[in-house]
């Protein structure tokens, strides 16, 4: 085999010869086609596996962990919880609109392919600088993408967050994740069983779409990648509506085995991993795959990516059962292959047998790497920041201003609004609290749900980061009612071929499991996305975090911004003169520069409880996270994010620094705002757990006030907030 | 009585007009599949919203073909009250059961909000519970829900007061900015001649329950329980 063909495959020499080891000879094109999609980052996770080993995955409340198509948490009633996050970030730079759009679409199949119903989605995205040329396009592309799909499938898009950054001018990055709804008795898994048994495909047709794109997802961009257009896929958010309902339908037969969506890496992925959980074999013959195109090659019909099309292992029995739901829905559906004793991928053409391997050197075969780590060398010159050296602004209600107006804080309620995310009439709260909130029809339970991570900080400190981007979900998820039950995350960093990467990914991981540990919340799903850099340029280390809250009850159901005249503002936790990696920092002062926010998980975890013991006894009239852009920002919000503003008179007398004390961003700290006579028992709560708290003052008037130092009427801060992220997109 | 819900391919709030008319109002619904012929009896038909068959080629245009509408056709024909939403005011208007056409939102984007509605006439099957001029706070959701009609058509609707629906301001001024979507006379929703048929952009299945954030919408469906239950709807004739 040719050398560059070997590359074009994403085959290193070394994993080359390690393939021709395994077959005793050189593979022919379709072989080596299979082995690098298999073998590829994307599917094999070869540079991540050590460190995700360490996550904590278990817990009482965990019915399916990692390494299914979707993490499965028990929720009470006889339901489970089932969700994760996947990234689809190099598509939706070279596509925008179909890159986001079949982002949504997979991330759906690998919920409803588990037995659950899709009830919310949640995108987190992260775009390059608000002057960048490309920025403009893609957030417009990406939410319009997002927006057409998840419309279409009904399925509502309730949350998420957008943060901008020059690190993602040349990747930007789009994860979604999606959240079900299972019986807890009927959840299907994607594994192959029993002899004999039919292999069905179901769904689209077979083109020479997206063929390449896992390994495209584990490439690293140079200059001139959107040559790469070919390789994005197209969706059908039709289709994928009838396949949601048609499967939904065929799994209450009983009849399904097994079932996985044809993702990455398409039929060769789909057929490998569900032999592979399964310790069985497959074999298919792909004279039967139906197909789009004339004349494709098994390679082509083995490797394309063509969305929304689904594998499933039927009981041989009742085979026509479940075709006749397919049909009914409109949908293909054709007897591809059949499940077989021995654990080997058979490929055949009609009678011909084109290619045979095994199974496991596909799977467990896969190259483990234990990639070397440095620690980075921008992080000799980053924490050396003296506040000492920073001039005070004299105006701090137009530093205020200036940050309720970057795109970072502003109101996202021009992407939410082309989201539908009110069908399916569960959506309690929209976007624009702290979480969304979803009920649970025919329970008195709701949940909450939030994605989060603040890039800068894992940048500037990545175990602190990754502590945070859970701690601060978690948070979100607590303020709106819910117990923080789990998290999946969706990890995106540069190339781990370069030592300072797996460096920010291992403390990142690292900083996840620590948080993870003390806030009860095990990893129960994810996706890493490596690569995303472009001309050697990496992004800031992301790790996403998807947190799933469980609101007991709907009465406990918080939202952030105030309610009444004449309530008292109260302050949770303590702010510390920290104002490293802070958005005042970057927005005012142009620096990323410090150390981010100092965070004692166990303050953390006390906060929370606390939090929710106060919104359980029903003296919590409004609560919100204080995060970016810190107290003063998060006052803000809580007196103009509702439809009808109500002012704020703050009295108080910082013994800080007036900058860190209005916009540092110290961890653990929650604004909430209650009837004066409950003060008491607020307090009674805070002190049993050792919590500091200050008194900042009322809901009252038409004006925003914090002491001497801000003084603005509402409408102009609502319009800064309101209009931020229009105007620079 | 009976409501009957039709799903077509792609239909995706037949769930939540479901479980408003079974949960929220106690009555009987049954779904009604699109190569059915079979109107099972029901008593008043909701098209419901979604995108059925994707909105390929137009929205509602492939889904009028659909053998159920033969049979909704018909119901209408002989005075049966039929409510489409969103999609389903597109078909209506596609099937030539109520004038006009829905077309792009004038900003070319998908609007998902709260807007106002002020109630035009309360002598429908379906607003009998409001009051005339009423303002109601109701969600729209749609890519294509700017109504277009001829200006011999508009007078006709204007002078046959066919104009059930218009989008409003808080205080319940029709005007441009209070236009969420091009729609022309700002209307939000129309009903044919006899006032058996309606079509409306805005979902009031979506605000039914205090939970949910409005109960502006429980109106209609009380509007056509009660006139079903006090006897039916003898239309304008």
């Amino acid at each position: 085999m040719r050398e560059e063909v070997i590359k074009e495959h994403g085959l290193t020499l070394e994993e080359y010869r390690r393939i021709v080891e395994i077959l005793g000879r050189e593979p022919d094109l379709l072989e080596l086609g299979i082995f690098s999609v298999m073998w590829s980052e994307h599917c094999s996770y070869k540079s991540s596996r050590v460190h995700l080993r360490e996550l904590p995955t278990e817990g009482p409340q965990v019915i399916q962990g990692p390494g299914e198509n979707a993490g499965v948490v028990d929720i009470g009633d006889g339901l489970a919880v089932v969700f994760k996050m996947e990234s689809h970030n190099h598509p939706s730079y070279i596509e925008p609109f179909q890159g986001a759009a079949t982002g949504v679409g997979g991330i759906l199949r690998d919920i409803f392919t588990m037995g659950a119903r899709p009830v919310a989605i949640l995108d987190a995205l992260r775009f390059g600088e608000a002057g960048h040329p490309k920025t403009g396009y893609l957030v417009k592309g990406v939410v319009s993408g997002i927006a057409w799909y998840g419309n279409c499938v009904g399925v509502p898009t309730v949350g998420g967050d957008l943060y901008l950054n020059p690190s993602y001018n040349g990747n930007c990055l789009v994860n979604v994740m999606c959240v079900g709804i299972a019986r807890k008795d009927r959840i299907f898994r994607g594994r192959a069983g029993g002899e004999g048994n039919p292999v069905l495909y179901v769904g689209s047709k077979t083109g020479r779409d997206g063929i390449h794109g896992a390994t495209m997802a584990s490439d690293v961009f140079g200059e001139g990648g959107e040559e790469r257009r070919p390789t994005v896929q197209v969706g059908d958010p039709f289709t994928e509506k009838l396949l949601l309902e048609a499967c939904l339908e065929a799994f209450k037969t009983g009849a399904v085995v097994g079932i996985q969506d044809m993702g990455a890496a398409g039929l060769t992925s789909s057929s490998v991993e569900m032999a592979g959980r399964g310790g069985v074999g497959i074999e298919l013959d792909l004279d039967r795959v139906p197909r789009r195109e004339e004349g494709m090659t098994p390679y082509e019909v083995m490797l394309s990516e063509s969305q929304e099309r689904m594998l499933l292992v039927v009981d041989r029995e009742r085979v026509e059962e479940v075709e006749r739901i397919f049909r009914k829905w409109g949908l293909e559906v054709s007897i591809i292959g059949r499940v077989i004793g021995e654990p080997l991928l058979r490929i055949k053409e009609g009678d011909k047998e084109v290619a045979t391997l095994s199974i496991s050197a596909l799977t467990e075969g896969a190259p483990r790497y234990e990639r070397p780590l440095k620690r980075p060398s921008y992080l000799e010159e980053t924490p050396f920041f003296k506040i000492e050296d920073l001039p005070l602004p004299s105006d701090m209600n137009g530093v205020l201003l200036k940050l309720l107006s970057s795109p970072t804080i502003a109101s996202k309620r021009w992407i939410y609004r082309q989201y539908d995310h009110m069908v399916r009439i569960s959506t309690v709260v929209r976007p624009g609290s702290d979480s969304a909130v979803v009920r649970i029809k025919g329970t008195r339970k709701a949940l909450a749900l939030s994605v989060d991570c603040n890039s800068r900080y894992c940048y500037l400190d990545p175990r602190v980061g990754g502590m945070i981007a859970v701690a601060e979900a978690a948070r979100n998820v607590a303020v709106s009612g819910g117990r923080p039950l789990a998290i999946t995350d969706c990890l995106n960093f540069g190339s781990p071929e370069n030592p300072e990467i797996m460096w920010q990914f291992r403390e990142s991981i690292i900083g996840i499991k620590e948080a993870c540990l003390e806030l009860s919340t095990p990893v129960v799903s994810g996706n890493v996305s490596f690569y995303n850099e472009t001309s050697g340029k990496a992004i800031h280390p992301t790790p996403m975090v998807g947190m799933v809250g469980l609101v007991e009850d709907l009465s406990h159901i918080t939202t952030q911004w105030f309610k009444e005249e004449g309530d008292i503002i109260v302050l949770i936790g303590e702010t510390l003169e920290e104002i490293g990696g802070s958005e005042y920092l970057a927005v005012i002062h142009g620096m990323e520069k410090g150390v981010p926010p100092r965070i004692n998980l166990k303050r953390e975890r006390a906060v929370i409880e606390a939090c929710l013991e106060a919104i359980r006894g029903g003296i919590i009239k409004s609560a919100h996270d204080c995060s970016d852009g810190g107290l003063a920002v998060a006052l803000a919000e809580s007196s103009i994010s509702s439809e009808d503003p109500l002012g704020v008179e703050i009295d108080v007398d910082p013994s800080i620094r007036v900058d860190a004390f209005l916009f540092g961003e110290s961890q653990s700290r929650i604004v909430v705002s209650i009837d004066e006579k409950d003060l008491p028992t607020l307090e009674g709560i805070l002190e049993r757990r050792g919590l500091p708290h200050t008194i900042l003052g009322r809901v009252r008037g038409r004006r925003f006030r914090i002491g001497n130092l801000i003084d603005l009427p509402l409408d102009l801060l609502k319009e800064a907030w309101e209009r931020g992220l229009e105007r620079v997109i | 009585m009976k409501f009957g819900i039709v799903v077509l391919p792609g239909s995706n709030c037949d769930h939540d007009c479901y479980y408003v008319v079974k949960h929220v109002f106690g009555k009987e619904a049954t779904f009604l599949w699109h190569r059915d012929r079979d109107l099972k009896g029901v008593d008043c038909i909701i098209l419901p919203g979604g995108f059925s068959y994707g909105d390929y080629l137009r929205p509602g245009a492939i889904g009028r073909f659909s053998p159920i509408m033969e049979e909704v056709v018909a119901f209408a024909k002989k005075g049966g009250p039929v409510i489409g939403i969103c999609n389903g005011f597109q078909i209506l208007t596609e099937a030539g059961l109520l004038p006009g056409a829905l077309m792009r939102n004038r900003d070319l984007r998908f609007i998902c909000d709260y807007v106002w509605v002020r109630v035009e006439r309360k002598d429908t099957p379906f607003t009998s519970r409001y009051r005339e001029g009423e303002i109601l706070r109701i969600p729209i959701a749609h890519n294509d829900g700017n109504y277009v009609v001829d200006e011999d058509i508009l007078k006709q609707l204007e002078d046959n007061n066919q104009i059930v629906f218009r989008y409003c301001n808080r205080e319940g001024v029709v005007d441009d900015t209070s236009n969420p979507n091009g729609s022309m006379a700002n209307i939000a929703g129309v009903c044919n001649r006899d006032g058996n048929v309606l079509g409306m952009m805005p979902h009031p299945e979506r605000c039914c329950e205090a939970i949910l954030g409005g109960e502006d919408g429980k109106g209609i469906f009380q509007s056509i329980i009660e006139t079903i239950e006090g006897g039916g709807w003898n239309g304008n004739r």
